[in-house]
């Protein structure tokens, strides 16, 4: 059977994730350390699992309503009205899905028509791509610039809108920059959008952590709120990721109809997760406090750390990466992440692995013990050292 | 933010930058707090949390409900000196309830604690009664767990 002849052309055209190869060199590595998984490091909180088990208790194993249970989806909007100040209407603006990415992948394939495109800001999470040509339409990729604190400048988006534009994607706060967009440099695109047709697809699963200002979503903005499809879910948030809940909020006839081919493709989110989630709405406020503070003493080290040893380190104000520049060592990032695997033993991701832009870049997740993060620092200083020694 | 005390309670064999970057303030900075609080005795002291049985060491812990004569608040105060300056004395509360003091103990074996009771404990004046209770097993103690983690699957995604 020649399968290159079976197999779809389109995920055949999608490249496999750059960093495979690392990952490879990794996995035979056990005593590595690593800051290169992008996942909290805590456990489900207790009461969350409690509930999850319960629920199993009382024989909770069937399907749910194909928008997720109705319970949940009341405690969701009231958690989006409590922590953001958002609207949403439960009954016909909530969608459960199976973790953050299943709402990315249905809003494309929802809104998508063959040759729309679709602006992806990048470096960003590899999944927006891959998504889009898979629904059949063409990723426009903007390069966000380290000076302008990874943001994007109504400057750098009027530059790609085109006629075929459809989606814009928002991936704030961003992995793996951790930069962030405020109220102001969303109001700043605001003109731009304003006559268009152009949808705003707002991945938000990194909202709950932001370091010194509250996260804005382009739905608080009154002009945006028809246009903007807001994925969220509770992996970061609630360290959740293994239970894949996300969900999606947008306007009516959107969401129904990425229902439809939720119930298609799904049927239903896992039950046992939707009985947890909803014990999350309800008393998880306090542990998303704590794992911030966790993750802002961890943030605040790294940070000055790297700059110290002489890695340029912007300030990330949202999620759990810190995306220094390595260009002064004079190699390119995949060769800088596999000799400090090799040499050092640690694990950090190439930048160019986040698309056009990350290339010069590595990041490091601070969604580990710190006792791995002081030791990860100081053979980084290690590292610097001999390259240096060997230049000399 | 956390607060040095946070911190400290948390694991105080951090170094002093790595203490200083968390907080958000300067290492002679820290340094000069630390002195301060130990100083005023809000930082009592220093110590590990061993779990015994993985050291194949003979340890028996006991906590003991003590009744006292009804007294003041001074008076407990006296009486809790008297018990609490024994050395085999772990640690020691005033309670409400149907007790008065809770007492625990350790010492090498359980002949070692039931003569403490017996023989210090139960004669101090005022002590009415004590209730012996002998720990069996430790589960968690100061938020740690008595086991060592289950090794979790290193799956290498990437999010």
């Amino acid at each position: 059977m020649n399968y290159d002849q079976i197999l779809n052309q389109k995920i055949q055209g999608v490249k496999p994730s750059g960093i495979r190869k690392f990952f490879d060199i990794l996995e035979e590595m056990t005593d590595a350390i690593t800051l290169g998984i992008g996942e909290p490091d805590f456990v489900t909180p207790w009461h969350i699992r409690d509930a999850g088990i319960y629920s199993l208790e009382r024989g909770h194993t069937k399907y749910t309503s194909n928008a997720g249970m109705l319970e949940l989806r009341r405690e969701i909007v009231n958690y989006l009205r409590r922590r953001f100040d958002l609207s949403y209407d439960y009954t016909s603006q909530v969608l459960v899905t199976v973790g953050g990415s299943e709402a990315i992948d249905l809003s494309l394939r929802c809104l998508l028509n063959p040759g729309d495109e679709v602006i992806i800001p990048t470096p960003s999470f590899v999944c927006y791509g891959p998504l889009t040509e898979m629904a059949g339409g063409v990723p426009v990729y903007v390069e966000l610039k380290a000076e302008n604190e990874f943001r994007l400048t109504p400057e750098e988006l009027k530059a790609v809108i085109t006629p075929k534009t459809k989606v814009l994607v928002l991936p704030f706060p961003c992995n793996p920059t951790g930069g962030i967009m405020e109220r102001k440099d969303l109001e700043a695109l605001m003109p731009i959008l304003k006559d268009t047709n152009i949808m705003v697809l707002s991945d938000e699963i990194y909202a709950e952590l932001t370091y010194g200002q509250h996260h804005v979503s382009p739905a608080n903005l009154t002009e945006l709120y028809d246009r903007t499809v807001l994925v969220n879910g509770f992996s970061k948030s609630h360290a959740m990721t293994g239970w894949r809940m996300g969900y999606v909020c947008a306007p009516k006839p959107i969401v129904a109809a990425m229902t439809k081919l939720h119930q298609f493709g799904i049927m239903s989110a896992p039950t046992t997760s939707q009985y947890a989630a909803i014990e999350a709405m309800r008393n998880g406020d306090g542990d998303i406090e704590h794992m911030r503070e966790e993750y802002d003493s961890r943030r605040r080290y790294l940070v000055e750390n790297l700059n110290r040893i002489g890695l340029t380190c912007f300030e990330p104000k949202g999620a759990f990466y810190v995306f220094p520049c390595i260009k002064s060592s004079g190699l390119s990032s995949q060769e800088f992440c596999e000799r400090f695997l090799r040499e050092e033993k640690v694990a950090v991701i190439p930048g160019d692995a986040f698309g056009p832009g990350g290339e010069g870049y590595v990041r490091a997740c601070y969604a580990a013990s710190m006792k791995d993060i002081a030791e990860a620092v100081s053979r980084m200083d290690n590292f610097l050292q001999n390259l240096k020694g060997k230049e000399n | 933010m956390h607060t040095l005390l946070e911190l400290l309670e948390q694991d105080c064999t951090q170094p002093t930058a790595q203490l200083a970057a968390q907080a958000g303030m300067t290492e002679a900075e820290v340094e000069k707090e630390r002195a301060r609080l130990e100083e005023d005795g809000a930082i009592l002291g220093y110590q590990a949390i061993i779990d015994w049985d993985r050291v194949k060491r003979e340890n028996v812990t006991a906590l003991i409900e003590v009744k006292v004569v009804p007294q003041s608040i001074d008076g407990f105060d006296r009486i809790a000196e008297r018990i609490y300056q024994y050395e085999e004395v772990e640690s020691m509360y005033l309670m409400s309830g149907s007790f008065d003091l809770t007492v625990i103990i350790s010492g090498r074996t359980l002949r070692e604690v039931a003569q403490f009771v017996g023989e210090r404990l139960a004669t101090i004046e005022g002590v009415t009664g004590t209730a012996t209770h002998f720990i069996l097993k430790k589960y968690k103690e100061k938020h740690l767990v008595f086991r060592r983690p289950e090794p979790q699957e290193r799956e290498f995604v990437f999010s």
